[in-house]
């Protein structure tokens, strides 16, 4: 090497030591995370909101539950790979069979009607040798006190996080936790979202509620607001613990859906112990909480929590183990879904959440390999997803050469415009005739309103226009012919097809608005929609809405407002059209059909029913099927409350969401499920090809630097020239200059 | 001197009080406790006992600012005003509405804020000043021309096109940086070089123009003619005279800027996934934490406060005929 040569390279080194700097601990410039992990079997992916709750009573979120049911374990769960959705056990050793009482607590036979049932009882057997992950709260010292439990200010002033919390040990999981858990439901502190449905169905909760409430309020009054309250002291009759391994839930008459909250993480269980630790004073002040630091028995344990930046969960060592299903529905198989039949579980040693609240760095970061997975946004819509001639959906030339493939399902989730059946315009008001033109008014707008052209437009084709507030997947949906709502479409060439415009002006006739003008007043007839504002995208949507209306001569004026007030006046009833979604809670048509049930009336009884829509034959058949086990006969049922709602169009049924998501080739046993989040147990990753393809994808360039450095110089050397010229001439020089 | 500081300390008093106000009225304004409760608990199935429940655990259950219910003093102390703002003059924060304490997240997050701010800050400053100083060196020349283009054409581009270009050029493009992200430790200067470089970037046409404009008003001065007609070197003259007489007026907008180097920038904070402070009180306007809005605006106004006080001193120091009394 000459010696030119080599200045020249100390020179380079120099301009590029922050690069090289950065190059030393990754194997990828770019690489965001940790060059020891780069081939390590870990899944990265991403969230774009913090979660505000970890405690499983709080918890009700879908960006809070993807952490929480990694961790703990309710009683039961659901299929992984089985549609419909099916329950199957958990930490529980079998699905319950419930059985029912009379007010005198006799039992009762299996194939009593529901109206006659005055309690059902739950009785849980749970899987012996489970074991909760370390955690310091279980420590013991040699005389078996628990080491971390009474500790003084001293002892808690040098432990800022719960690593420095260093001796941990576990326990078997008991009923006991199970009960406790419960019992937190109610507890005044921790405001669980489902408590007040709870409080309805648990026998004694809502009493232990008031007592739960006493005793907060007269620690609030001896100055001792943050006082642990040892809930072990306070019985709770409707929850009785058998033995360490069964317990007994008491609810008031019957409710079938209770097995699907048994999937949920708000009966997850939480040992006392636990609930001690972080209960003592000072925690809180460090943010040493269960909201922070879960607990659980399941395949992950959280191990950093900085919501702010990155969620990381590895490996349980306590873990039981389960395995892989080895059946599923059809097509799964040739999808690879079974390759790993059998297999013990989980796959993936860690899982790296990282928050990123923007699409753009998330969208990029995916292409990068640095997230194993990702949404489409509506930017990068048209660089990912690609439509076929027959409607089908694939990915892009783009996304094909790097093997990124993509997968779609139907959200159970429905999205409708809402009326308010207790305007007088939309809704009818008291008198018959009047409800009769509203009816049809309602139709008409049912009509006019394409929600394929919605789809199409607003949507990237991601949807399904919704025939009633039942989405595919719920036992009640009819595909085909069978389940087209016949008020707005025709079944024509195999095929649903809306009915025309002509349609809807006739019915707008009919309901006294003939070309949509009052026939009494002659005034033209305005409708008014009250929308959350939501910017400049917005904007386009209410056009659309607006000429969809103007095809039945029917004038739209848009009222925004923002969320809280959009809120006040549907619990108000001051809103008229409205806009809302809902998003199963569980795969039950109850759970869509009951947000029309009148009794849940958002008016009358702060229910979830926004519309305040009521209905005698809808809510006979409502409360008749409700209580039923899947069967002709329900659907039976199901179909003439869906017909009656469909009649009535107490909303425009909107659509379906599809969700569409983007995987990398390395990912694996990727299957979409709207319904259980404890999902990544079943996944693998062939951390070997990420690593290849992520070097493949993101060499360095360096010729830019150089590029900069001759467009500078080339700039610079005129200035320099001129500054030496300017500093060693003369007054004469200048002046002759 | 000391006289002086404590004064104004003094004055910062009454100030913070009427930015508490104001912050309270304004945020209770298009939000009631109502509001702030179903935020956090979620808009399925929250009965009207849970939202009641909520308020009064959190003392949202009381009067805003007058408890016409009470007798004596109570009328102004059991209230939500007394009982939330009295404790942040002695810096106690208290908790978010999610329950995390205040403080303790405003200490993480203080790092990394500075860690992105501080390198933009004295980097920007050295090159916006060296510019301009040459830009001034070379006035009325090509370079000087160009030189005010390109800053005006620099000042017209939003900073989000910045940010968005930078992802796209540096990280993804030429795949030389991570797009976003943060870590601690020596590993962060990989995360903070793109803001930091995007941050200089983005501001170097507004205040490079700026300090021109200073360091041109002072070439005019007469003092400059008569050091230039000593025989002194123009790099003599920029340096030792236009520059030290230029830095009052630099420093008015430069020194109140330091204290806000703690707050963190909004959208690049965001953007490049940096957990600092801006992002937190985005967040905590998206989701109504009165505890935060208020904390972080108190914060902001002290800062502000200091950032002031600050530059007055500063300017004793640039300029002894300047005395603070």
């Amino acid at each position: 090497m000459n010696s030119n040569f080599a200045r020249k390279l100390h020179v380079w080194r120099l301009l590029a030591l922050p690069l090289i700097l950065a190059g030393c601990s990754g194997s990828t410039w770019n690489d965001p995370y940790p060059a020891a992990d780069a081939e390590r079997n870990i899944l990265y992916s991403s969230f774009a909101e913090r979660p505000k709750h970890l405690d499983p009573v709080q918890s009700y979120s879908s960006n809070e539950i993807v952490f929480t049911a990694q961790i703990y374990e309710p009683p039961l769960q659901y299929h992984y790979l089985k549609r419909p959705y099916t329950l199957i056990p958990g930490v529980a050793e079998a699905i319950p069979a419930p059985y029912f009482l009379d007010t005198k607590g006799r039992r009762l036979p299996a194939a009593t009607a529901a109206r006659d049932i005055a309690f059902t009882v739950y009785e849980i057997h749970i899987k012996r040798g489970v074991l909760y992950q370390p955690h310091p709260a279980f420590a013991r010292d040699a005389a078996g006190r628990h080491l971390y439990h009474t500790l003084s200010d001293g002892e808690l002033a040098a432990r800022n996080v719960l690593a420095d919390f260093t001796e941990t040990s576990t326990r078997e999981l008991k009923a006991q936790d199970f009960e406790y858990q419960i019992k937190r439901l109610a507890h005044p502190r921790l405001h669980s979202p489902i408590v007040g449905l709870m409080n309805e169905y648990i026998v004694g909760l809502k009493e232990y509620t008031e007592t739960l409430k006493a005793a907060n309020d007269g620690l609030v009054k001896r100055g001792e607001r943050d006082a642990w309250i040892d809930l072990t002291k306070y019985p709770l009759s409707g929850v009785e613990v058998v033995d360490d391994y069964t317990y007994r839930i008491k609810l008031k008459g019957s409710y079938p859906q209770f097995q699907y909250w048994l999937a949920m993480p708000f009966f997850a269980p939480v040992p006392v112990e636990v609930d001690r630790f972080f209960g003592q004073p000072g925690m809180a002040k460090k943010n040493l909480t269960l909201d922070w630091y879960p607990v659980g028995t399941g395949p992950y344990m959280l191990t950093q929590n900085n919501p702010n930046r990155q969620m990381v969960l590895e490996r349980n060592p306590n873990f039981r183990g389960e395995a892989y299903p080895s059946e599923g529905e059809a097509g799964d198989a040739a999808a690879g879904l079974l390759a790993d039949a059998g297999k013990r579980m989980p796959f993936i040693d860690k899982l790296v959440f990282t928050l990123e609240k923007e699409g753009i760095p998330r969208w990029n970061k995916f292409l990068q390999g640095y997230y194993d997975n990702s949404g489409i946004s509506s930017d990068t819509f048209d660089q990912a997803v690609r439509f076929g001639v027959e409607g089908e959906a694939a990915v892009s030339d783009s996304m094909r050469e790097k093997n990124i493939q993509l997968s779609t399902s139907v959200a159970v989730s429905t999205f409708y415009m809402g009326f308010n059946m207790l305007d007088p315009v939309v809704g009818g008001g008291a008198d018959p005739a009047s409800r009769e033109r509203a009816r049809k008014l309602r139709q008409a707008i049912s009509i006019a309103v394409d929600y394929e052209e919605y789809i199409s437009i607003f949507q990237n084709g991601r949807g399904i226009p919704a025939q009633s507030p039942l989405p595919p997947g719920i036992f009640g949906f009819h595909d085909g012919a069978a389940g087209i709502n016949p008020v707005v479409y025709d079944w024509v060439n195999g095929g649903q097809r809306r009915k025309p415009v002509e349609a809807a002006k006739k019915l707008l006739g009919e309901a006294g608005y003939p070309n949509g003008i009052d026939a009494k007043t002659g005034v033209p007839l305005v409708l008014y929609f009250d929308v959350t504002a939501r910017g400049a995208e917005a904007k386009s949507i209410l056009e659309w809405y607006q000429r969809q209306f103007e095809k039945i001569n029917v004038q739209l004026q848009v009222r925004p407002t923002d969320y809280n007030r959009f809120q006040d006046k549907i619990r108000k009833g001051n809103a008229q059209i409205f806009e809302w979604g809902w998003h199963a809670d569980y795969p039950d048509p109850e759970n869509f059909l009951f947000l029309l049930h009148g009794p849940q009336s958002k008016v009358k009884t702060a229910g979830e029913n926004a519309s305040n829509y009521a209905s005698p034959e809808f809510d006979r058949l409502f409360e008749e099927m409700k209580n039923m086990p899947n069967s002709a006969q329900r659907q039976e049922i199901i179909d003439r409350a869906v017909d009656t709602l469909r009649r009535d169009a107490p909303w425009l049924w909107g659509y379906h969401p599809k969700d569409f998501v983007l995987f990398h080739t390395w990912y694996h046993n990727l299957k979409p499920n709207k319904i259980a989040y404890n999902t990544v147990k079943y996944q693998r990753i062939d951390n070997a090809q990420r690593a290849e393809r992520r070097r493949a994808w993101n060499t360095p360039q360096w010729w830019p630097f150089a590029l900069l450095i001759g467009v500078l110089a080339a700039f610079a050397a005129p200035a320099v020239v001129s500054w030496r010229r300017r500093e060693s001439g003369t007054a004469r020089g200048t002046a002759r200059a | 001197m000391i006289a002086y500081i404590i004064r104004r300390l003094g004055y910062a008093i009454p100030i913070l009080i009427g930015v508490n106000i104001i912050t309270f009225g304004l945020f209770f304004l298009v939000n009631t406790p109502d509001d702030m409760a179903r935020m956090q608990l979620g808009v399925k199935r929250v009965t009207p006992e849970a939202i009641a429940s909520w308020k009064q655990e959190r003392g949202y259950d009381k009067p805003l600012l007058f408890n016409a219910a009470a007798s004596g003093l109570d009328k102004v102390s059991n209230t939500i005003f007394f009982e939330k703002s009295l404790r942040m003059f002695v810096f106690d924060f208290g908790r978010a509405d999610d329950g995390r304490d205040i403080a303790r997240e405003i200490r993480m997050r203080m790092g990394p804020s500075l860690a992105v701010a501080v390198p933009a800050f004295l980097v920007g400053l050295f090159v916006y000043i060296t510019f301009a100083l040459a830009f001034a060196f070379f006035r009325a020349t090509y370079i000087d021309f160009w030189g005010v283009v390109i800053c005006v054409a620099a000042m017209s581009i939003s900073s989000m096109f910045y940010i968005i270009g930078g992802q796209y050029l540096i990280a993804k493009l030429w795949h030389l940086v991570p797009i976003s992200g943060y870590s601690g430790g020596t590993d962060a200067l990989r995360f903070v070089l793109l803001p930091a470089a995007i941050g200089v970037i983005a501001g170097f046409g507004g205040s490079t123009r700026l300090y021109r404009a200073f360091f041109l008003e002072e070439i005019s001065k007469d003092y400059v003619r008569t050091a230039r007609a000593k025989g002194l070197s123009e790099t003599v003259v920029l340096f030792r005279h236009v520059l030290k007489n230029a830095m009052i007026p630099i420093l008015t907008g430069v020194v109140v800027a330091i204290p806000f180097l703690f707050i963190g920038g909004l959208i690049t904070e965001s953007f490049f996934g940096i957990p600092g402070l801006g992002s937190y009180t985005i967040d905590a306007i998206n989701s109504q934490d009165f505890a935060v809005v208020r904390s972080m605006v108190f914060i902001g106004s002290l800062l502000y406060i200091a950032g002031l006080l600050l530059t007055d001193i500063s300017y004793t120091l640039v300029d002894p005929r300047v005395r603070l009394s």
